[in-house]
């Protein structure tokens, strides 16, 4: 009896696995659904190919197919820019179709997924480039099936020619901005500590400058005590947060490259004691939910907004690309500062 | 005196213990003694020791769980996915994301978090043990899809909760010392006299050295393989709380992610052989204590952030170097022959 039972229990446990299994190891629910349009599309093409040389991107149907490759699901924030992509495609379902790869954070998935889009003959790539470095390969292809990159609020390090456009924010003016918000809150004087992201990542790379020049040029009387990475994940922002309120004493203000950082380095203030919020102020970049609720609550001062509603500025820009306007490489997107005051007000109009 | 130093050296902990000594007297002296202080902050210890004893009780309560695995011969590289999917359903249900009848309960979540860990464990087992598939290539099959599972449970978002009592998992303090210490406690004490007091760990031994022979002289292979994954699962799970209650959320992405590596070097500091036979326990959660102190150190140096794992990956091989035999033989031959030159 106990033996059938625990057979009934695995086997169950072994359908859910599988299915799970296939769900994530094909989290691009779209693409599995869309895969066999675009394989019926191309067949008609090659079929149309003795005819005509046309491209595939060409006879591929009035619709515009553009292939995305998002990063994973690594903060709020890219939840958000994932949904409004991923909206704005099932909303205009006659106009557009969009094939989603989620790369789980790796590059060799995303460089997968690419070569995947340019296979299936998609009119424009779309890719949020999880690491700036080694796309040149993969960039090249591309542009060699003639099918335009964008990429989304991150940058590649590449030449100019092997992508079409950037849509994003202004990292550097970012770093900027809350450089300026810091001063502000923090009198122009004092220690603050940084909490950098990814190793390697242009948001990461970007915010520090901007914001260490900013702070460098304009207030001379603020210093940067320490500064590491807490790869934009809690856990970590919240572990090195720990390890800076040890070393340094009298610390005024945090400046965190992401949100998430910022609400571990508040549950390490908590633990040593300080309100935060009020004896280390905090600034930091993106603005997703958890940080306003954080603001409301007072125990965090300042968001700089980086705007992920992109799926809408995406599709346009690529409908302009297939039409073959002509684009600026940087397409920049609006970003705002929102401080504590206002969090309360804006908090229920909050999409993500 | 000298025989219980003679007798402690003996023990296969006492490598591990030196080291983790070494490492702490170090830093020591580079912070010139801050790394020592300990103040009472809100009625609670709060210093750079108890960061180490806090945030390394994951991989103390993983290593403990690898290293009967391990000693086995097999490996269980699922337990970082495990950790997700418990702080994904522990998250939600406080969350009222799923179950909502439960209202929140932390309790119910907390039983069905480690519920899950443990019906996850099973599967690995019943994959070792019963279908024969390496254990590497079984574990693998729940660690890529774990995370998966974990994010369906979530629905790919992050859950952000607010109750204090599920706070208290990994923020609490007993008598002034962190709650994680004596989850680590009680779970390592478990298996300590689990495999101490019983004739278990000496099967276990037994099994890694040649599981053929074993089984001949009775011993239920089959059984006890499915044991430990299970019990290694389980423990994965209360990993899994830990983490998510210390940053009030479940993020299935990061969730432990590449622990299971940090847990096999812990098991492997802790002087275990990796392709079974002797273990100790105690040695593995010294090794983990290790693991988490290199951080530690390197967050208190202020290394820049491009180089901190160039210099954990030093400070791994100096350690690794220090363990290795053959090493040492090698460094004495060096200075015997030197010696013989010089005598001569």
């Amino acid at each position: 009896m106990k033996k059938r039972f625990l057979s009934v229990l695995l086997c169950a446990s072994m359908a859910a696995v599988s299915l799970a299994g296939c769900s994530s190891g094909a989290s691009s629910s779209t693409a599995t659904t869309a895969a066999p349009q675009t394989t019926a599309a191309q067949a008609e093409t090659t079929a149309k190919a003795e005819e005509t040389t046309a491209k595939a991107s060409e006879t591929a149907g009035e619709k515009l197919v553009v292939g995305f490759a998002q990063i994973g699901q690594e903060s709020g924030w890219r939840d958000a820019e994932t949904l409004s992509i991923q909206t704005y495609a099932s909303e205009n379902g006659d106009k557009v179709e969009l094939l989603f790869a989620d790369a789980q954070q790796k590059q060799e998935n995303q460089i997968k997924a690419i070569k995947n889009f340019i296979e299936q003959g998609v009119d424009v790539i779309g890719l949020a480039p999880v690491v700036e470095t080694g796309w040149d390969q993969v960039f090249a292809e591309a542009k060699e099936a003639g099918i335009p990159i964008i990429l989304l609020d991150r940058r590649a390090d590449v030449g100019e020619d092997l992508y079409a456009t950037f849509i994003g924010s202004d990292f550097i003016e970012e770093g900027k901005m809350a450089a300026k918000e810091m001063a502000k809150l923090i009198g122009e004087n004092g220690k603050i500590v940084e909490l950098e992201g990814t190793v390697g990542a242009s948001a990461a790379t970007d915010r520090k400058t901007g914001f260490d020049d900013e702070i460098k040029a304009s207030y001379p009387g603020i210093e940067i005590v320490a500064s590491q990475t807490g790869d934009f994940t809690r856990a970590q922002g919240k572990e090195v947060m720990e390890s800076f309120l040890k070393s340094n004493k009298d610390i005024k203000g945090v400046y965190a490259h992401n949100d998430d950082m910022a609400l571990g380095a508040i549950e390490a203030i908590k633990e040593a004691g300080l309100k935060p919020g009020e004896d280390i102020k905090i600034v930091s970049i993106d603005g997703v939910r958890g940080i306003f609720e954080a603001m409301a609550a007072g125990e965090a001062n300042c968001t700089v907004e980086c705007n992920p509603l992109l799926g809408p500025l995406l599709f346009e820009t690529a409908a302009k690309l297939k039409a073959g306007q002509s684009v600026d490489k940087w397409v920049k997107s609006v970003d705002g500062v929102f401080t504590a005051d206002m969090a309360a007000k804006v908090l229920p109009d909050r999409k993500y | 005196m000298r025989e219980t130093w003679n007798r402690l050296s003996e023990k296969q902990y006492f490598r591990p213990l030196i080291i983790f000594i070494i490492i702490l007297l170090f830093n020591g002296i580079v912070s010139k003694g801050e790394f020592f202080t300990l103040s009472i902050v809100d009625g609670h210890l709060y210093g750079r020791i108890i960061d180490i004893v806090r945030n390394g009780s994951k991989l103390m309560i993983l290593a403990g769980g690898m290293t009967m695995i391990l000693a086995t011969g097999g490996t269980d590289i699922s337990v970082g996915s495990i950790m997700a999917i418990s702080g994904a359903i522990a998250c939600s249900i406080v969350n009222g994301n799923i179950f909502p009848s439960f209202n929140g309960n932390v309790a119910a979540a907390i039983i069905l978090a480690i519920l899950a860990g443990t019906v996850s464990g099973i599967w690995n087992g019943f994959l070792v043990a019963k279908i024969k598939i390496q254990p590497i290539v079984a574990t693998m099959i729940l660690m890529v899809a774990g995370r998966g599972i974990a994010q369906l449970i979530t629905r790919g978002k992050i859950v952000t909760i607010t109750s204090e009592t599920y706070y208290f998992i990994n923020g609490g303090y007993i008598c002034g010392l962190p709650f994680p210490l004596f989850i680590v406690l009680f779970l390592v004490g478990f298996l300590v006299l689990f495999t101490g007091r019983t004739a278990f760990g000496l099967f276990l031994e037994s099994v890694g050295c040649n599981p053929t022979a074993s089984k001949y002289v009775g011993i239920k292979v089959d059984r006890m393989l499915l044991a430990i994954y299970t019990l290694s699962g389980a423990f994965a799970a209360v990993a899994g709380l830990i983490e998510s209650a210390g940053i009030k959320g479940a993020d299935c992405n990061n969730a432990g992610l590449g622990i299971e590596m940090d847990a096999i070097l812990a098991v492997a500091i802790g002087g275990t052989n990796l392709m079974g036979g002797r273990f100790s326990i105690p040695a593995s959660v010294i090794g983990a204590l290790i693991v988490q102190s290199i951080t530690t150190t390197v967050l208190a140096l202020g290394v820049p952030a491009a180089y901190i794992r160039v210099l954990k990956a030093l400070l791994i091989i100096i350690i690794c170097l220090s363990q290795s035999k053959q090493f040492k033989d090698l460094v004495i031959k060096r200075k015997m022959i030197n010696r013989k030159v010089v005598g001569s």
